[in-house]
């Protein structure tokens, strides 16, 4: 992204600037995010209009509360905060629920012994660097997602997929770190699960044996 | 080490977060337990494939349209600029 001649500005760098009313440096900080907030909302909502609409309401919000935000949080804990409470506020509409805080939401509700266990277990075909060239594994991958309960969803493309630490994942969701985890391990155990039904090679399979408990 | 204590664990495991001892008994139940092999390499790939997939494009007409919505904005907001 940077070179030795025009180093990138930090995101505390421009949102200083944009806040002192320097429209170059929102708009240089627009451009770093928006791509990451739209491929966000689409894997949550599957659905281009909305996530569209969960962008642009995200960089609104971004512009009429910047003055507020004092840097408790990276810039872009604070934009994907922003755009997760969007997305959440789509998912609900749809399902006809009244839209609630993003506390209620991702209320505490998990504990460790309601883990499920691997069922399907066998060693890809393919390698991740093979798949991700293809482009039928997108399909496979959103598919997963969608089967997914929206707020294991949510955790695991904060943490995984944009590579929030869990401590920001957990201040962007207003969860504990607690919860945040064993959102995360559901979520990677049923994804695993589903992508591994698909990649997975069926002569490999591995089947655990019942007394197995060593 | 038992399978449903690695479970449990696991997520320490793949982050590197877990302490020293605990991760060698991990690895000791890795080593003579082939699914959770298994399981643990799965993990590590399906993080992998989110991580690296094809994100979905911005459309650049939107992205247009939102940009020239955001200046107005921008301008209402700081009419002295
Ligand atoms: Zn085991």
């Amino acid at each position: 992204m940077s070179t030795p001649f025009s180093p990138e500005p930090p995101d505390a760098e421009l949102v200083r600037r944009a806040k002192a009313g320097e429209l170059d440096a929102f708009e240089a900080l627009t451009n770093r995010y928006e791509q990451r907030v739209y491929g966000l909302a689409m894997r949550m909502l599957r659905q281009a209009q909305d996530a569209e609409d969960v962008t642009q309401q995200t960089f609104l919000s971004v512009l009429e509360n910047l003055e507020g935000f004092r840097g408790d949080s990276s810039f872009s804990t604070w934009v994907l905060r922003i755009a997760s409470h969007a997305a959440l506020k789509i998912i609900r509409k749809r399902k006809g629920l009244p839209t609630v805080s993003l506390e209620e939401a991702t209320e505490p509700s998990d504990n460790i012994n309601s883990i499920p266990h691997p069922e399907f277990i066998a060693d890809w075909r393919q390698s991740p660097a093979h798949l991700v060239e293809q482009h039928e594994v997108r399909r496979l991958l959103d598919d997963a997602l969608a089967r997914l309960d929206e707020k294991y969803r949510l955790v695991f493309l904060l943490r995984d997929a944009e590579g929030l630490s869990v401590k920001e994942t957990a201040e962007a969701l207003e969860l504990s770190e607690g919860n945040v985890k064993i959102r995360l391990l559901r979520a990677r155990l049923q994804l695993r699960e589903d992508l591994t039904r698909a990649l997975g090679d069926p002569a490999r399979q591995l089947v655990r044996s019942p007394h197995h408990h060593q | 080490m038992k399978c449903e204590e690695l479970l449990a664990m696991l997520n320490e495991y793949v982050d590197g977060t877990v302490d020293p001892a605990i991760c060698e008994e991990f690895e000791r139940h890795m080593a003579g337990c082939n699914p959770c092999q298994v399981v643990v390499d799965n993990i590590r790939q399906t993080i992998t494939l989110y991580r690296d997939g094809r994100p979905h494009a911005l459309p650049m007409q939107f992205r247009e349209k939102m940009h020239a919505d955001l200046r107005k904005k921008w301008k209402e907001k700081f009419p002295a600029q």
